[in-house]
């Protein structure tokens, strides 16, 4: 009997697959922080830690929306041209002084928002074409607002995107309060459990007297703001407005880290901390092939096999 | 004459799930054209037996011999191939392809390019399916057929393949009466040919119809097995429940008492006229504070749609509904849950649990808003709200934290109960609230269907368990062809009544016809 039992045990791979799923992102990052740490000069610096987590800091604040989105089994595909459209407005207004710049700024983004998410909830467009349409359009208006790179001179700008406080730069300090807000308003708020419910299962979500336009629009004017967040953040880093070239292919690394960090594309599960390690991962990634002279070419094929790997544990998942 | 082959010896078979022992050393053995019952309480292990199978999970220890030859089948593909055919709990076809490919899925006919033969599987199809009573345009996504058509779809599938054992896991929970005999003579004959049937259900007066022998599984062992006919129905749900015989004797096996009185004269809710087109023509349906309301119909005959219709669910194109005297927004789910309606749907798994969410998050889903401040949960609410109603209706989960997905399926339907009551609503529409429910969680249902009545809820009732309609409600309205037909209140209240109003038996309807001229 007891031979029986051992020999039908099938090795569990499926176990193994969803070990990686979620843990699979941590265990990347610290492999490869240790490969850095053996082999790259000068990796082990308090220096070469802030620029890495710098640079991060607005594809995690993006990542952070597009994970909510796709926790309701949506996409959002618009984020980068949002991301140059902040940068438009923040240099055409930047007159009035930031706040008001700023304000300017949240107003179109909840538009753009706004357009996605009605075009998805109410007239049911799919979301991967919904925000397909935003994506262009979105950056066809920066780029008529602002047609070229404009150097900004604005102090408050300029000390947004350099300063610091005890050392800690204002952009991780941004990046991170905002990461603890989403994981927040995921796990504790009633706006987190239904988005939940309606990416997992929308006709039940809908028979359970859920508000699910109301849910779903909102996740895109998060998502949007968040985006928009993120630009002017790069913007005033740069102490320059691209509408050209800001948040190009943002949309991309921004799933890439969220399908990494072990949250489904099939909605119904949002894993913040994963999301922000998947972006950590693909930082630390990019890094490590440009500190060792490898063309960029390499790092979109880098990228593209933690991508298949990430949705391979994730197929994994659900069978036993 | 030699006694018939053994076509499957199980030996040993055991699963666990996290925090569940789901099976624990379970031996099986099917003959040749052996009908076999396979019972026992929600949770108790019967799907899980059925998917250890036929390759939907792995087990974790024990023998499958199938054909002489042990096997270990890694899909159930393997295992229909092989000769196992299954018509699993949940109907498990595609509902966006069309009914004749999903009659054909896996099998599809092809002509000489290869190519798949559009023609010959619908014409197939509309033979095969007229054969189970089921006439509809096989070109249509399956989606777009009732439940009921769908399980035929699902008979129809796995008695078409060469299969050596069938195995169906409740199939007749979302059928009529009808087309349970049109199953049952499906079961005879494939029983003639010699092919063994496995046959899994709560509805103990079918069981005895048409299976020889039983196994009774009990918290995932197995308590007994044997020829059927040496066990009545009271020493079988006594060995299901692992309860005393007199006990279960002294409790009966239904549990409505039957009367409410209705508090109040004034009905809670009211709906007239409500009309969508092609399904619905002019439904008019009042229940009064503390009344069971049945609705009788067969399949299609719009009980659903006037459910759906009430609670927002289904947009109508005339019509209204007030509830305490107030008109209803039509259309909107949400309007009809805050005043008090809700809906337990009759597709409990494509339109009632969220899969994925924990028991917890289930049960919590309608009530959040008023579980929360500002838009925050609060947690320590949640908890007593969702550890009340676990307790209440038994529950059977290996923590809040598990997922619905994973509960059996009596369970996942005490869930969706669960989900409404915590809402404290004034008018519950149950579309088959019993569906899939053993005999003890059944009877459980009926009483707490009971005490809400008499605690003044009004309850609109949808079953085509007639047993159940005729005992639980106080009154009937009868539909066809999504027109109310009749209705039977009092003394009238009886299987027979009901089955000639649905019929449409013409003295009955003059009948019905006179008393409203008369009043
Ligand atoms: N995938 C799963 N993961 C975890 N637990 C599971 C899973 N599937 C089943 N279980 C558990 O195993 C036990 C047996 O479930 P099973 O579905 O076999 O019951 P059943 O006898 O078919 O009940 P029902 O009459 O309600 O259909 C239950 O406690 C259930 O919660
Ligand atoms: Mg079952």
């Amino acid at each position: 009997m007891a031979e029986a039992a051992v020999k039908t045990v099938p090795l569990d791979k499926a176990r193994a697959l969803q070990w990686l799923q979620t843990y699979g992102v941590y265990a990347g990052v610290a492999l490869l922080l240790i490969v850095n740490i053996a082999i790259t000069p000068h990796f082990l610096s308090a220096e070469n830690f802030r620029t890495q987590a710098v640079q991060v800091a607005p594809v995690i604040i993006v990542a952070l929306g597009m994970a909510l989105v796709i926790g309701t089994e949506g996409v959002d595909l618009s984020v980068g041209a949002v991301m140059a459209l902040a940068a438009s407005v923040t240099a055409l207004y930047l007159g009035y002084g930031l706040v008001p710049a700023l304000l300017v700024v949240a107003v179109f983004a909840a538009v753009v928002g706004l357009a996605n998410g009605a075009l998805v909830a109410l007239v049911g467009v799919q979301p991967i074409v919904a925000t397909l349409a935003l994506m262009v359009g979105g950056r066809g208006v920066a780029l008529v607002l602002l047609p070229q790179l404009e150097d900004l001179r604005n102090p408050q700008l300029a000390s947004l995107g350099s300063g610091d406080v005890l050392g800690i730069p204002y952009l991780i300090l941004i990046a991170a309060v905002l990461a603890l807000l989403v994981a927040f308003v995921v796990r504790r708020t009633t706006f987190g459990r239904q988005l939940l419910a309606i990416g997992d299962s929308r006709p039940a979500a809908q028979l359970a007297g859920l508000p699910v336009r109301r849910v779903l629009i909102l996740v895109y004017v998060v998502s949007a703001l968040l985006a928009a967040v993120a630009g002017v953040l790069a913007t005033a880093r740069l102490q320059a407005s691209d509408p050209t070239s800001l948040g190009n292919l943002m949309e991309l690394s921004a799933i890439t880290a969220v399908v990494v960090g072990g949250t489904p594309l099939t909605g119904g599960r949002v894993n913040i901390a994963g999301t922000v390690a998947g972006a950590v991962l693909i930082q630390l990634l990019t890094a490590t092939l440009i500190k060792h002279d490898l063309p960029p070419s390499w790092t979109q094929i880098a990228q593209a096999v933690v991508i298949v790997a990430a949705v391979y544990a994730a197929r994994g998942r659900g069978k036993r | 004459m030699a006694p018939p082959a053994e076509v499957l010896a199980v030996r040993g078979l055991s699963k666990t799930f996290p925090g569940v022992r789901a099976l624990d050393d379970v031996d099986l053995t099917l003959h040749a054209g052996e009908v076999h019952a396979l019972i026992g309480e929600n949770g108790a292990g019967k799907s899980t037996l059925i998917k250890l199978l036929t390759g939907v999970y792995r087990p974790d220890a024990g023998d499958i011999v199938f054909q002489g030859r042990p096997v270990s089948f890694a899909t159930p593909l393997e295992a229909q191939k092989a000769g196992i055919s299954t018509i699993y709990q949940e109907v498990n076809l595609i509902p966006l392809l069309s009914v004749a490919r999903n009659l054909f899925l896996g099998r599809e006919p092809r002509n000489r390019f290869g190519l798949l033969d559009f023609a010959r599987m619908n014409r197939e199809a509309e033979e095969t399916l007229r054969g189970y009573g089921v006439r509809v345009d096989v070109r249509r996504p399956l989606r777009s057929l009732g439940v009921g058509a769908q399980q035929m779809v699902a008979l129809a599938r796995a008695v078409a393949s060469e299969a050596r054992i069938v195995i169906m896991d409740e199939p007749t929970s979302s059928l009529e009466p009808r087309e349970v005999e049109t199953l049952f003579s499906v079961i005879r004959r494939l029983r003639d040919e010699g092919i063994a049937v496995v046959y899994v259900s709560h509805r103990l007066d079918e069981l005895y119809a048409v299976c020889d022998t039983v196994t009774v599984l009990r918290d995932g062992r197995r308590v007994h097995h044997g020829r059927l006919a040496d066990l009545d129905r009271l020493s079988l749900v006594s060995t299901m429940l692992g309860r005393e015989l007199g006990e279960v004797r002294s409790e009966g096996l239904t549990k409505f008492t039957g009367d409410h009185h209705a508090t109040d004269s004034r009905p809670v809710l009211e709906a007239t006229d409500l009309t969508v087109p092609h399904q619905l023509h002019g439904v008019s349906v009042s229940i009064r504070p503390g009344e069971v309301v049945g609705l009788g119909g067969l399949l299609g005959s719009g009980r659903t749609e006037t459910a759906k219709a009430i609670s927002g669910a289904l947009p109508t194109s005339s019509g209204r509904v007030t509830v305490a005297g107030v008109p209803l927004r039509g259309g909107s789910t949400p309007a009809a849950i805050r005043a008090g309606v809700s809906l337990l749907p009759e597709d409990r798994k494509s339109e009632g649990i969220v899969p994925g969410l924990s028991v917890r998050e289930n049960i919590s889903l309608a009530v959040l808003p008023r579980l929360s401040r500002f838009g925050l949960v609060s947690e320590a609410r949640v908890d007593s709200i969702v550890n009340t109603f676990i307790e209440r209706l038994r529950i059977k989960a290996s923590s809040p934290q598990q997922k619905v997905g994973e509960l059996s399926g009596g369970n996942q339907q005490k869930v969706l109960l669960a989900r409404w009551l915590a809402m404290n609503p004034k008018v519950l529409l149950l579309d088959e609230p019993t569906r899939g429910i053993d005999v003890g969680a059944k009877a459980e249902v009926q009483k707490l269907v009971d005490e809400l009545a008499a605690d003044g809820l009004g309850v609109l009732l949808i079953s085509s368990d007639l047993e159940e309609l005729i005992e639980g409600s106080d009154r009937v309205v009868v539909l066809k062809d999504g027109a109310v037909v009749g209705e039977l209140t009092g003394d009238e209240v009886t299987e027979d009544k009901l089955m000639r109003t649905i019929a449409g038996d013409t003295p009955e309807r003059d009948a019905v016809g006179e008393a409203a001229t008369d009043g």
